[in-house]
């Protein structure tokens, strides 16, 4: 999360007064959904990447036309009639809303096909970028975000620039942000950390861990992620040097 | 805009509701609710003030919540308690931060310990906190910093090569900007020490071994080579005096341990107790409770620090119930021995020379043919920690009493009578009791800091394997092998109350509050019991 989102969020909050319901959306788990929905009924015609038919790219929402999540959803129940592109009953409305989910998040994915330097990744990680506020890398830094200091061991570079581009396409269980609203009306969001029939766990947003009993709130659910899209503020080739920074980030691959 | 978001965090801190732990916080232990360090004060009292738990009300006592952890190890952890969250050890080393009042997880942990040898289970004893930094020592001897917040690895140094049979099993002790570790290892041939680590980076400020090296003081005590491999370990809680700037750790028994031919002399400073400067780790002073020890009585209880009067004057000691099966009061500045008494039966020493040196009996030694040793070699306690009461002036103890064969040249130790098939030490699961009465008994006592007599004792049966707590309640908590958990008047032994856990009991309890509820915590088997009276 950078301060510009982190403000971004904190002002919602405070500009809000009252939110009778937590926005439904599409979270983390739905896109991985998605993803898998794809390799089981998209990925045999239009290929891993979907650009395989031509004239469609999948993989980066180059539709034929400019089409609705709607009109998506119905072309993967239903087909096109009179096309090579068939219905395909055994997809859910909700398996094709995750569908649709996953190829929206691919759409600002951009391959910038060059090379980083990590040195100055690591000077715009630390800098301008503001990650440290949100991201752990070797001890140092922030705790809502995941702790980065071994993320090129379970991460490819084009899995960390796709996060860097998209940062809310794939979003692991144990960091999707929560929002709580009690009785009284105090509204906490955090990252949350553990939640059952009668209780939440949060790490909120002033990094304390809290503890609610449901019964105590008027309201709670998922909330919206924070961390924005670093595609608007940085050049491809400073996008690619954050990723070779991250791509050195292999802390407890020697032990 | 940044100054805007900056005057929104400052809004958002000021509703704070944990704050960061202080070293004045842990030196002061002035909030009842929270436990901040292994046994509550730096002075190891183990003694909390709360008092919303009595003995007129204790029957009322209710479960509140359990918590099982995903080990089959011998849980021996002292939780701390930061406002409202606890963080425990699941052997061997994953930390878990819960909820304390409703016992949920907030988060794991998890260390994968490298290859590792430890002498009496993969266990963990505790943990140290530091501002939003928690410190653990981990069995193949690393010690780590946690955020406490998160759970996030904030620096991992390497304390000793596990692969020379070193482990830790200790809760670290924080002083101000250093976080101390001892290791164990020492039944095996390795050469004890203790360290000081930066607490923000993990770098190592000193290191003091607990067996001299060539030209420094008691190195003529070890015989030949044998000082390198001598043990001597530290694997239990330390204390310090803030005023005297000291720390102070027990030591473990010399190496081999039954059999010291190899390693004549007094083997200093095994089965000790040692004084360090803080800043430096230089030692100030050393007593040793068993010189030349081949009887395996580690001297690695948890010293209990006390200031009172001593023969008409304010004194400031150090009270010490070892498993040799002597008690102890000695001057914690200048490490002067003030009076020693056995406090279960004890043959292997007859008595007390003019400076505190315990006077052998040549005959009780390991023998081919095996000699019957009291205490036997678990000792009359072993490492459980013990307790003080400032409001009661009591210093209480769970202890038991054995003898056993001790024998050498390739024989195990071993017990006398039906308790031969059963091991002394702690285990997870009950077990039948088959012992004849007057075998391996177990007691938790009241002691009179000035005499060392007792002033009550109630019968446990079995071994008490688990430590105690008192609490301005005027109870006394305490469990044992049989997986009781008892609540006792601290001025009678009376029992207030009684608990089946349904598993060993090898942990020391605590108490804290959350939101003005007094709880008691205990660990028995492989779970972690909260107790609290009814809403």
């Amino acid at each position: 999360m950078t301060r510009h989102s982190l403000c971004r969020v904190l002002l919602y909050l405070l500009t809000t007064a009252v939110v009778p319901v937590i926005a439904q959306h599409e979270t983390g788990s739905d896109i991985v959904s998605g993803e898998r929905a794809f390799r089981d009924y998209c990925a045999n015609c239009h290929g891993p990447d979907g650009d395989l038919i031509k004239g469609v790219d999948l993989g980066h929402n180059n539709f034929r036309q400019p089409y609705t999540d709607e009109d998506l959803a119905g072309i993967i129940m239903n087909g096109i009639p009179n096309t090579p592109m068939p219905a395909t009953p055994r997809v859910t409305q909700e398996q094709a809303y995750m569908l649709v989910a996953y190829l929206r998040s691919r759409g600002d994915i951009v391959d910038t096909g060059l090379s980083g330097n990590p040195g100055r990744g690591k000077t715009l990680f630390d800098g301008r970028g503001e990650c440290l506020d949100c991201h752990m890398v070797e001890g140092q830094g922030g705790i809502l975000g995941p702790d980065l200091s071994s993320i090129a061991l379970v991460r490819s570079s084009a899995e960390l620039e796709d996060s860097l581009l998209n940062p809310n396409a794939v979003v692991q269980p144990n960091h999707r942000f929560y929002t709580v609203v009690t009785k009284s009306g105090d509204r906490i969001s955090g990252r949350l950390l553990n939640h059952d029939a009668f209780s939440v766990q949060l790490l909120d947003e002033d990094e304390r861990l809290r503890a609610f009993q449901k019964n105590d709130l008027a309201n709670y659910g998922f909330s919206d992620p924070v961390m924005g899209s670093l595609a608007g503020e940085f050049s491809r080739q400073e996008l690619a040097d954050m990723v070779a920074y991250l791509a050195t980030l292999r802390r407890g691959a020697a032990q | 805009m940044k100054k805007f978001l900056a005057a929104l965090t400052l809004i958002c801190a000021m509703s704070a509701l944990q704050a960061q732990v202080s070293f004045d916080d842990i030196l002061a232990a002035d909030n009842p609710a929270n436990w901040l360090s292994y046994s509550r004060n730096l002075f190891n009292q183990r003694h909390s003030a709360l008092d919303q738990i009595n003995t007129g009300n204790a029957d009322e006592l209710e479960l509140q919540w359990v918590w099982q952890a995903r080990s089959l190890e011998k849980f021996e952890t002292t939780p701390l308690v930061v406002d409202g969250v606890m963080y425990t050890v699941q052997a061997p080393n994953d930390v878990v931060a819960l909820d304390a009042a409703t016992g949920r997880i907030f988060w794991t942990y998890h260390h994968e310990p490298a290859p590792s040898r430890t002498c009496c289970g993969r266990v963990n004893r505790g943990l140290a906190i530091l501002g939003n930094t928690l410190f653990m020592g981990t069995v193949d001897a690393r010690l780590l910093a946690i955020d406490a917040r998160a759970g996030n690895l904030i620096w991992n140094t390497s304390v000793a090569n596990p692969d020379e049979l070193y482990s830790i099993t200790m809760p670290p002790l924080v002083v101000e900007d250093k976080v101390y570790i001892g290791v164990a290892g020492g039944d095996m041939p390795t050469r004890g020490f203790v360290a000081a680590y930066d607490v923000t980076t993990g770098q190592e400020i000193w290191k003091t071994h607990t067996i001299p090296g060539p030209g420094e003081p008691g190195h003529e005590s070890w015989s030949g080579e044998s000082w390198k491999t001598g043990g001597a370990a530290i694997w239990n809680a330390g204390a310090y005096d803030p005023e005297a700037n000291l720390v102070y750790f027990g030591t473990g028994n010399p190496q081999p341990d039954w059999d010291g031919r190899s390693r004549l002399g007094d083997n200093l400073y095994s089965d000790s107790v040692l004084a360090f400067d803080a800043d430096s780790g230089e030692i100030k002073w050393h007593y040793q409770f068993t010189p030349h020890d081949e009887l395996d009585y580690d001297s690695t209880q948890v010293p209990v620090l006390v200031d009172r009067p001593w023969q008409g004057r304010m004194r400031k000691m150090m009270l010490w119930a070892n498993r040799n099966g002597l008690m102890y009061v000695l001057d914690r500045i200048t490490g002067e021995f003030l009076l020693g008494k056995p406090y279960v039966a004890v043959n292997w020493m007859t008595g007390f020379d003019e400076t505190g040196r315990p006077i052998r009996d040549p005959a009780i030694l390991p023998s081919p043919e095996g000699t019957i040793v009291r205490p036997h070699v678990h000792g009359a306690i072993n490492w459980a920690p013990t307790a003080f009461s400032p409001k009661h002036d009591l210093y209480f103890v769970a202890h038991w009493e054995d003898s056993g064969i001790m024998a050498i040249e390739g024989q195990f130790p071993q017990a006398l009578g039906v308790n031969r098939r059963q091991t002394t030490m702690g285990d997870v699961a009950l077990e039948p009791f088959l012992n004849n009465d007057g075998e391996a008994w177990g007691v938790i006592r009241a002691y009179d800091p000035d005499t060392l007599d007792p002033v009550w004792e109630f019968d446990m049966g079995n071994i008490t394997w688990g430590g105690v707590v008192s609490t301005d309640g005027d109870l006394v908590f305490g469990g044992g092998k049989d997986g009781y958990f008892v609540a006792l008047d601290a001025l009678t032994g009376e029992l207030k109350w009684k608990v089946n856990l349904g598993g060993q009991v090898n942990a020391a309890p605590m108490t804290y509050a959350v939101n003005g509820k007094q709880f008691i915590a205990i660990a028995a088997g492989t779970a972690l019991f909260t107790f609290a009276l009814p809403e």
